[in-house]
């Protein structure tokens, strides 16, 4: 039996998959269940790690899907950033069923809230690493239904208009989406996303290429939740259990950001007159609009969702500065805050765990009665903040460098503007928290459960890691934002070795 | 809402119903038909069973529960895609292992990955349209 190394590929859709149906078949045996689903998330965690060793070792990966060659079957491609996106995925995913054993109610778990998890989970990995852009909308299709489950089962009386919100705004993204592809098709007459940008590239008829390309703009903008399409965002996100709120948080939004970076390395630049100062004015808005959303907000997870606003902003102004180093800071900037984000959300339900409110007028004094928690959820918060030494520092410095280079400075102002805001705005729970007196009618603070702090641990120790030892990530993100910018490399592995006899 | 017509006719149609999405699903990899479409024939048998007896007359006919049959179809699926894998192929690679030479209707069927990928395209089917019958029966 000898396994090809594409079989790392294959895995983080079969894994999650796989797990998903045996955690159907377990609903039983809710304990065996959820050690089944920190296990298959485990293994993914670690197929992440080979798949971004053997990308680092050996160059973009590729895996032609049932032996159909490109650009006729369906390619799936690990370069750079999908590998370490796969990576990260493992990694959230990890935290998030460990975190989900100890959130979950007994009943919802039963619903089937674990398995559902994994579906999620497999259509956040398969949107990384497709390589055709049908099968791309397929993924999301995947993860839509996944998230709306989850937050079907998750919403108490009241609060499914959020999830209503967000189905619709996301049905909308899938309908431009798929408009653009029947154009694109139509156009070009291929669906593999190397062979489209060929296509493109020696095209002569550019309007249609420019219609269905904005088409794809609006729509995985909707998905990334950039200004003026964001609504859907803080309307949902705060009305699931944590552990899903945590997982959204971490990775929805990321995924559509991932697909603007994809699409704008391979189509958008040819016309990066037309969509670069599009996404830089939007980028700019959704940053302040973002920061200013969150300051009119007194509830730790309705902050903390529109700070994602705010911080999708900074993503995508590195894509509309389009170069080498701005995609660089962008895959930096995107690894950090999944960790950091995710973090803070099962921060927020350990905080009203504890303080038994998520309101910050009713939660206070929780320094001194829980030092520990307090030291947690002081690394991701300041390091979102942007504090020196912790890894926002790092991310936003990379792409203030990336935009003195080409002279940006209007949006650098913004952005600076705006770190200062968010730094404001981390200060604010932090105070009202830890620091202010505990009002007087709030209940005495209580422990939370070893295995909500475990996750939470774990990834206060990984933003450390990355922001005392930032030198392998910025390493590996330059060589991503490298390979990013010059998309003819990620052409040459997707259709170049087949096309050679 | 006890019909005599609809329970004789049943009794006659159901039978026939499995044996076409049997068919369906065996004749489905070069012809028309496969493990959705007949997948979807043999859920519709069942609810008509359900409707001209009982709810829980279908479900005890099903023996398994229809979430079970959901995640047995997802697991044959995604097993027959990493078979190829194992055998040192790309994943979904189809792997034949010989043919049957001739079955009653269907001919030839060729024994493989994608015949056991349908199978799991089947079971999640059926397991699914069931489950959401039942569950609409249960809430009137």
């Amino acid at each position: 039996m000898t396994l090809r190394p594409d079989i790392l590929i294959a895995l983080p859709l079969a894994l999650p998959f796989a797990t998903a149906a045996l955690l159907i078949l377990l609903r039983r045996w809710v304990r065996l269940q959820s050690a089944v689903s920190v296990l298959g998330a485990a293994l993914l965690f670690a197929d992440g790690i080979a798949l971004t060793a053997a990308v680092e070792r050996a160059g973009i990966l590729t895996m032609q899907s049932g032996r159909w060659i490109a650009p006729f079957g369906i390619t799936l491609v690990a370069d750079r950033l999908a590998a370490i996106m796969v990576l990260v995925t493992g990694f959230v995913a990890l935290m998030t069923t460990l975190y989900a054993v100890a959130d979950i109610p007994e009943r919802q778990t039963r619903a089937g809230m674990q398995p559902v998890i994994h579906l999620l989970v497999a259509g956040v990995c398969g949107a990384f690493l497709t390589g055709d852009l049908f099968n791309l909308f397929v993924w999301f299709e995947v993860m839509l239904m996944a998230s709306f489950v989850l937050l079907a089962l998750g919403a108490r009386a009241g609060h499914l208009g959020g999830a209503v919100k967000y189905l619709v705004l996301n049905f909308l993204s899938s309908g431009l989406f798929l408009t653009a592809l029947g154009l694109l098709y139509g156009k070009v007459g291929t669906l593999n996303m190397a062979d489209m940008a060929v296509k493109l590239r020696g095209g002569d008829e550019t309007r249609l290429a420019l219609a269905a390309g904005s088409l794809l703009l609006i729509s995985f903008a909707i998905k990334a939740g950039v200004f003026p399409l964001f609504s859907w965002l803080p309307a949902s996100y705060h009305t699931a259990p944590i552990a899903v709120s945590a997982l959204f948080a971490g990775l929805l939004t990321k995924v559509g950001v991932y697909a603007l970076l994809r699409a704008y390395t391979l189509f958008f630049a040819l016309d990066h007159g037309w969509f670069g100062p599009i996404l830089l004015i939007a980028s700019v808005l959704t940053m302040a609009v973002g920061v200013l959303g969150a300051a009119a907000q007194y509830e730790i997870r309705r902050i903390l969702s529109w700070h994602i606003i705010s911080q999708i902003g900074y993503m995508t102004l590195g894509i509309a500065l389009f170069t080498q180093h701005a995609l660089a800071a962008t895959v930096f900037y995107v690894i950090h805050h999944i960790v950091v984000k995710t973090n803070l959300f099962f921060l927020s339900g350990a905080i009203e765990q504890s303080a038994g409110s998520d309101r910050l007028s009713r939660i206070g004094g929780l320094y001194r009665a829980y030092t520990l928690l307090a030291w947690l959820f002081f690394i991701p918060a300041f390091s979102l903040g942007g504090i020196p030494p912790l890894s926002g520092f790092f991310a936003k410095f990379a792409l203030l460098r990336a935009g003195f280079e080409v002279g940006a400075y209007f949006a650098l102002a913004v952005g600076l503007l705006v770190g200062a805001l968010t730094l404001f705005s981390m200060t604010k729970i932090w105070a009202e928290v830890f620091w202010k007196e505990a009002p007087e009618e709030a209940p005495p603070p209580r422990r939370v459960a070893p295995l909500r702090l475990l996750p939470i641990a774990c990834m206060a120790l990984t933003t450390l890691a990355i922001s005392l030892y930032p030198q392998p990530l910025l390493r590996y993100s330059e060589a991503a934002g490298a390979q990013l910018h010059d998309s003819s490399v990620y052409i040459r592995a997707v259709l170049g070795k087949e096309a050679a006899p | 809402m006890e019909s005599l017509f609809l329970r004789t006719a049943a009794t006659l149609i159901v039978p026939l119903q499995i044996g076409l999405s049997v068919f369906l699903l065996l004749r489905g990899h070069n012809e028309p038909g496969g493990g959705f479409i007949g997948g979807l024939v043999c859920a519709a048998a069942i609810l008509l069973w359900g409707i001209s007896r009982d709810f829980p007359t279908a479900r005890r006919l099903m023996r398994l529960h229809p979430t079970t049959l959901i995640g047995l179809g997802v697991l044959t699926a995604v097993g027959s895609g990493l078979a190829g894998s194992l055998l040192g192929l790309s994943f979904l690679t189809g792997v034949w292992a010989g043919s049957i030479p001739w079955l009653p209707f269907v001919g030839e069927v060729k024994l493989g990955t994608p015949l056991y990928f349908d199978i799991g395209v089947y079971l999640t089917v059926i397991g699914v349209i069931t489950q959401i019958a039942f569950a609409l029966e249960e809430a009137d």
